[in-house]
């Protein structure tokens, strides 16, 4: 087959690539953007690993073809921060010991940022069913509710402060 | 997980992706949010070498309410029937339902057409869609034709949509009184092991109008016909209720697999009825 031509926006850059169109998107950023923070946990939609961010959705990456993601403006966990300059998200996950192994992380932290997008003040209830798409197998998930939610608390003074 | 190599589409109107599957016949399938079709491909279960991406169909999306009437395009996310304020109003069981459908992720990209269209038993919306009466618009080669929700399951994956048409828009009347959505399932992210879609209206103590619906407790939805006439009239008194649920059970017809025998369906099915019928009238 053919490939295609695609054009997507990753994490603010315009990339351009040649993919097949039954290439899944989680498999074109890692293997020909290079772009391996969303990870592959069980590539069936159920995990939440590859979970990147798609015009404004959280989505899972396994289960979109690339094709379907041509036009399309991506953040994933490499476009919330980085080493030097981490993520209030990426603070809190350190700070409250959100993670374990690590291999769920760029799907919570890419998920939860889009969650308090959308409600930046949830109660623990809410983060628990907006993060219901995310599995942890290190069944961190106390410490993963205790990090996003401290991320919304400090994120919301820092606004306050701002004001 | 790489599923057979297919060309894709994205056609920019409804007749261009009718066009597209009336040439290639079986080897097209449209995808909405793509979130049956593409683990269905993943495994290779579906043979298909041209996939017609609806997305760039500016027609298909959006809800509108017209007066009393409601209508869906089928490109319209789960995600976008939770948060609409116009659905919040006019028809609030839409947002109880979607928010019970697999996890947040998967409802930013499945559509109520694609819900409603699959034919999968386990979707939420056919349902719910008798519940409410729906109709549906499909558009083919011949132009356009509307089927009652009611008429639309023939069997599992079986629906009176022909292979060259699309299903573009549901339709139906916004909701007065009392409404439950109950679903009981395993794990977030499974389908029901009994799911039950309860509409009631009450005046002057008696009630006035119901509609009782099931999910996944047969090859199609079911409407519940003698559940519904077993409180229309009455006063909704326990007797009545329990009427009602026993008339939906004997209305299912599960079958056993890994989420339990037939037995064990048909208790969740009752408990699952009722605690609906119960929030449906605790609301109305």
């Amino acid at each position: 087959m053919d490939k295609m031509h695609l054009k997507l926006t990753v994490n603010g850059e315009q990339v351009e690539t040649l993919a097949e169109p039954r290439e899944l998107l989680i498999h074109v950023l890692r293997e020909r953007l290079n772009i391996t923070g969303p990870h592959i946990g069980c590539e069936t939609s159920h995990c939440g690993a590859c979970t990147v961010d798609m015009d404004g959705k959280s989505v899972k990456s396994c289960t979109i073809f690339a094709a379907q993601a041509a036009g399309a403006d991506i953040t994933t966990i490499e476009g919330l921060g980085n080493p030097d300059s981490l993520h209030v998200l990426q603070e809190m996950f350190k700070e409250h010991h959100g993670l374990q192994c690590g291999f769920c992380t760029p799907g919570m932290i890419t998920r939860a940022h889009r969650l308090l997008q959308e409600n930046s003040d949830p109660t623990e209830k809410e983060v628990r069913f907006g993060m219901a798409g995310n599995l942890c197998r290190c069944t961190g998930y106390q410490n993963i509710i205790k990090a996003i939610l401290a991320a919304a608390a400090e994120m919301n003074a820092a606004k306050e402060a701002a004001q | 997980m790489i599923p057979a190599a297919f060309e894709y589409h994205r056609p920019d109107t409804v007749e261009g992706a009718v066009k597209i599957i009336s040439d290639l016949g079986d080897e097209a399938r449209v995808v909405a949010g793509g979130h049956s079709l593409i683990p269905m491909m993943k495994l290779r279960l579906t043979g298909l070498s041209h996939l017609v991406d609806l997305q760039g169909i500016g027609g298909l999306k959006g809800i509108s309410v017209n007066g009393d009437t409601i209508t869906i395009g089928a490109m319209v996310t789960q995600h976008e029937l939770i948060t609409s304020k116009d659905l919040a109003s006019a028809a609030p069981i839409m947002s109880e339902a979607a928010l019970q459908i697999a996890d947040p992720q998967v409802r930013y990209m499945g559509t109520i057409g694609g819900n409603v269209a699959n034919g999968d038993p386990g979707n939420d919306m056919p349902g719910l869609m008798q519940c409410l009466n729906a109709s549906y618009t499909l558009v083919g080669p011949a132009g356009e034709r509307t089927v009652s929700a009611r008429e639309f399951y023939e069997a599992a994956y079986f629906t009176e949509r022909e292979d060259d048409e699309i299903l573009t828009s549901i339709s139906f009347a916004a909701t007065s009184g009392g409404f439950a959505y109950e679903k009981q399932k395993r794990k977030i992210g499974d389908y029901a092991t009994a799911a039950a879609a309860v509409l009631i209206t009450k005046d002057g103590g008696k009630c006035s109008a119901a509609s009782i619906a099931l999910t996944n407790l047969a090859d199609t939805p079911i409407y519940c016909e003698a559940a519904v006439a077993a409180l229309v009239g009455s006063n909704l008194s326990a007797d009545d209720v329990g009427a009602a649920v026993k008339a939906a059970v004997d209305a299912s017809d599960p079958s056993e697999d890994n989420r339990g025998p037939v037995e064990f369906k048909k208790h969740a099915a009752g408990v699952v009825i009722r605690c609906a019928i119960e929030r449906a009238i605790e609301r109305a």
